[in-house]
Parts: structure tokens; C-alpha cells; sequence
């Protein structure tokens, strides 16, 4: 069974976890052009790499940032939102 | 079965990227309905070895829109007739296919769908959970009580199942014979593009000029986007699969469940072939799972409580290039020269004959087939998807 390393819970089996997509900014609604936002909405960048993604721990209501490579499957590490530089 | 050409040409008419069924389908309709032959079909493995050989060999044309009911129905008519076209024996055999209704909201999808179905010709309709067992006795109408009984279902006769290597051993004959390369073990590097147009193929056995590239690579697909530069909402996710150990036949409808994340038939050898919904999160691996085997099993036995002491003979993956509105991405791209067969998901393989023909076509007068003009890359741009979800996946 796969496990993932939540910040707040420690390692967890990965059903405790949902997979919320890769971390995207929004670009700003009132200045971008048509183009921009469908492919904000639509486009995703789905090519083979290490990847900063949004997951939840669903039993304690926890989403944080996991930096993972989609091809080998491995999480390099994992992180609350806004705590990347923070060294625990 | 047809040639193996050791040598690359220098410069080709066209090159597909792709020995899949939808590769080898697009090259046998160029050369035969377009007059196209001097075509080199690139395979980085070996024929079939990508999501042509790991589908659960479904046929069928009850879809939710009228885009997709057109053209997944033109497929099915190519199908009909393919073993004769292509002469080879491609098994195919009717079974009729029920998608199961577990809550009165999924009946009313079904009935929709079978609305749609009706209006274009499909013989599509909704069936009683008495017409169910009739014809499938060995199902547990009650799930084991442990999901909704099953309410009703939609039932389309037509529905197939075939032999989905042979589809493309078919496609790569007919191909051979009328003039195309099949290079297979052949990996495509780069692609190159000047001034908005393609010039060719940077292949690890060397550079070939061509004018026109077709991209058949569905579960690769993100990799030749990224080498043209071209941005597409493609993401990918493992699709898993098994087969039981054979069986004497007792099973001769497609069985399909949403809620229970399930689709199975019996083979031609008599194994149980059964799929589940995509994994739930993005990796471009082929890697299988004790948790897929695990509960999809449980789910098995939930609707066959007889399958009890069968075993699973082996299990596998394949890669799903999933869109937002489960419809495929095909035709013509904003780079000259550069066209998509793509989005293919988890409904590729039913679609084999009509992707191969609509996509020659596009190739040939550089323009989208009227079957697939919907399917374009710029709906999204336009914002006007084709939704299939409720009818292309039971993975919601």
C-alpha cells in the first residue's frame, strides 16, 4: 500500500488522501484576454516531470502542497501551503 | 504478417507517430481512400503494445450528444464489416450491452441517453430489472446490499466486443500492402517546426523530412504536445484491467455498472475480462495495483456472488489521456502540417475504424472531416465542449 506523508498527520496510506491537481495561478479576471482564461480553465500542463500538486488528507480535513514526479510516482516532499522555505 | 523495412527513407509524404490501432487505421485509409502511400507509421515499441492492447475490447454507439453518437455509430457500422475488409477474423460478436442504473437519477441519464440514441438511429433502450435477469440470471439484482439495487438499465444490442490485437494486425497489413512503412522499435525524438509549419521527424534512427505528422500516441500524447509547443488539456492516468481464468461460457451480455465502477464480458477463450474506473490521480506509469485487483473483485462478486471461487489470471494497466468533457481531440492544430488523434481517454478502442478514416481524411485536404469538427482542439479556446462524462466512463 502506498504511502503519503501528510505535514500535519505524518505517513498515511494513500486512501486517506484525494488528489486536488496540479498548483495553478489565477490570472488576474478583470485584465486577461479570453485566450488566457480557457486556458487557464481548460489547459493543463500533463507532460512527464516533478510536479507541485494540491492534496487533501480527507479525515483530518488537511490540504497541503506535494512536490511529486508523475512518472516514478515518488513524492519529494510535502508541505503546507505557504510553508515551502519553512524548515521543520 | 507484412514487411519490416530496416532503413528509414529520407523524406516521407506523411508520417504517423503511433502503431496503435488509430496510427495503423490512419495510414490504411490515407493509402487506400486518398491515394497517400508514401507514409511511414513510427512505433516506438511494437504494434498494438499501447492502449490498442490493453482496452476491454468494448464496441458500442450509445453516447449522450449527437457529436458523439454520430460518430461513435459510424464506427460501429465500420466495425460490422471490418473482418471482411480487412480479411482477418477479427472476432467480432455481438452481445448487447447494459449499463446498469443503480438510483432513479441514473435511470433518467439512461433514458436520455437512449432519447438521443432513438433520434439517430441507434437501437438504444431503457430495460426493466426483470428484462435484466431474464437475461443475465447469474446477476444479483440486489448487489449484495451492499450498493442501490439495480433499478433498470440501458440496453443496446449492438453493443461488440472483438479481438483488439487483430484490429491492428488488420489495419497493419492492409497498410503494408498498399505501400505504407510500419517501422516499428522506432522512437520519435523531436518534432521539428519552422515558421509555424512542420518540416519532420527527429527519430533516434535519424532525421526524415515530411510536411505532415500525425500524432496517434493517446497516453503519450502530452509528450508530442510538448514538442511542438502546443498547450491541450491533457492529463494522463493509469487505467487498470483484468482477466479471469477461462470459463465455460454463461456470460453473454456486456455487463456495465457506474456506481460500482465496472464493466465485463466474457472472451472469445472464456475469461472474464472486466475494467475499472481510472485511478484517482495523474501518473504516466503502466504500474498495477493489489488495491485495483482488491476492489474490483469485491465489486465483481457484489453483482456475481457465483464468481466466488474464480481466480485472476493476470491483471494490468493502460494510459488514459483524459479530456475535461470525455470527448477526443481531434483534427487539424494551430501548427501547419500538425494533426491530433488524441483525448482517447478510456474510450479509444470502439473508435478505431472511424478515427482512422475521419483522421486520413483531415490529413489528405488539410481540413477537419465534418464528423470531427467538433472534436477540435480550439473548443476549448471557443468554450463549446461535447460532454460525454455521463456516457464514456464509469468513473463518477
Amino acid at each position: 500500500m502506498k504511502i503519503i506523508d501528510c505535514p500535519v498527520n505524518g505517513p498515511r496510506p494513500l486512501q486517506e488522501f484525494h488528489f486536488g491537481g496540479e498548483v495553478r495561478d489565477m490570472p488576474n479576471p478583470d485584465s486577461v484576454t479570453d485566450e488566457e482564461w480557457s486556458g487557464y480553465v481548460f489547459h493543463r500542463r500533463g507532460e512527464p516531470g516533478l510536479k507541485k500538486e494540491w492534496w487533501y488528507h480527507v479525515p483530518s480535513g488537511t490540504w497541503f502542497i506535494a512536490e511529486r514526479d508523475n512518472r516514478s510516482d515518488e513524492f519529494v516532499r510535502t508541505y503546507l501551503y505557504g510553508s515551502e522555505n519553512v524548515d521543520d | 504478417m507484412f514487411r519490416a523495412p530496416t532503413e528509414l527513407k529520407p523524406e516521407y509524404d506523411a508520417v504517423i507517430i503511433g502503431g496503435g490501432g488509430h496510427g495503423l487505421a490512419a495510414a490504411y485509409y490515407l493509402a487506400k481512400n486518398h491515394g497517400i502511400t508514401n507514409v511511414a507509421v513510427l512505433e516506438k515499441g511494437y504494434i498494438g503494445g499501447g492502449g490498442t492492447g490493453r482496452n476491454t475490447a468494448i464496441v458500442r454507439s450509445n453516447y449522450l450528444t449527437p457529436e458523439g453518437v454520430r460518430f461513435y455509430q459510424s464506427s460501429v457500422e465500420l466495425f460490422q464489416d471490418l473482418s471482411r475488409e480487412l480479411n482477418l477474423n477479427l472476432f467480432y460478436s455481438e452481445r448487447g450491452h447494459f449499463t446498469l442504473a443503480h438510483s432513479p437519477a441514473s435511470l433518467r441519464t439512461q433514458r436520455w441517453r437512449a432519447e438521443v440514441n432513438k433520434h439517430l438511429g441507434v437501437d438504444s433502450r431503457v430495460v426493466s430489472p426483470e428484462f435484466i435477469k431474464e437475461t443475465v440470471p447469474e446477476i444479483d439484482l440486489k448487489v449484495g446490499g451492499h450498493q442501490a439495487p439495480i433499478h433498470g438499465a440501458l440496453y443496446h444490442p449492438p453493443g461488440a466486443i472483438a479481438r483488439h490485437d487483430a484490429v491492428a494486425w488488420g489495419y497493419a497489413r492492409g497498410a503494408d500492402q498498399r505501400g505504407v512503412e510500419i517501422h516499428q522499435k522506432t522512437a520519435v525524438t523531436d518534432i521539428e517546426v519552422r515558421d509555424g509549419e512542420v518540416a519532420g521527424v527527429h527519430t533516434d534512427k535519424g532525421f526524415i523530412k515530411t510536411r505532415k505528422v500525425l500524432s496517434a500516441v493517446a497516453g503519450w500524447t502530452t509528450h508530442t504536445t510538448a514538442m511542438v509547443g502546443i498547450r491541450t488539456p491533457l492529463v494522463i492516468h493509469p487505467l487498470q484491467a483484468l482477466v479471469t481464468e477461462p470459463l465455460k461460457p454463461w456470460l453473454n451480455s456486456i455487463v456495465v455498472s457506474a456506481s460500482l465502477h465496472l464493466y465485463v464480458s466474457q472472451s472469445s477463450r472464456g475469461e472474464l475480462v472486466a475494467g475499472a474506473s481510472l485511478d484517482p490521480y495523474e501518473l504516466i506509469s503502466m504500474r498495477s495495483t493489489l488495491d485495483f485487483a482488491e476492489g474490483l473483485g469485491g465489486h465483481m462478486l457484489d453483482l456475481f456472488p457465483c464468481l466466488g471461487d474464480i481466480k485472476v489470471l493476470r491483471q494490468w494497466a493502460g494510459l488514459c489521456d483524459m479530456t475535461p468533457d470525455f470527448s477526443p481531440i481531434m483534427g487539424t492544430t494551430p501548427i501547419k502540417g500538425f494533426y491530433i488523434d488524441a483525448g482517447w481517454g478510456t474510450w479509444g478502442f470502439k473508435a478505431t475504424p472511424i478515427s482512422g478514416k475521419t483522421m486520413a481524411f483531415t490529413m489528405a485536404n488539410n481540413r477537419d472531416d465534418d464528423l470531427i469538427t467538433a472534436f477540435n482542439l480550439s473548443r476549448f479556446q471557443e468554450m463549446e465542449l461535447v460532454g460525454e462524462k455521463g456516457a464514456a466512463s464509469v468513473g463518477h
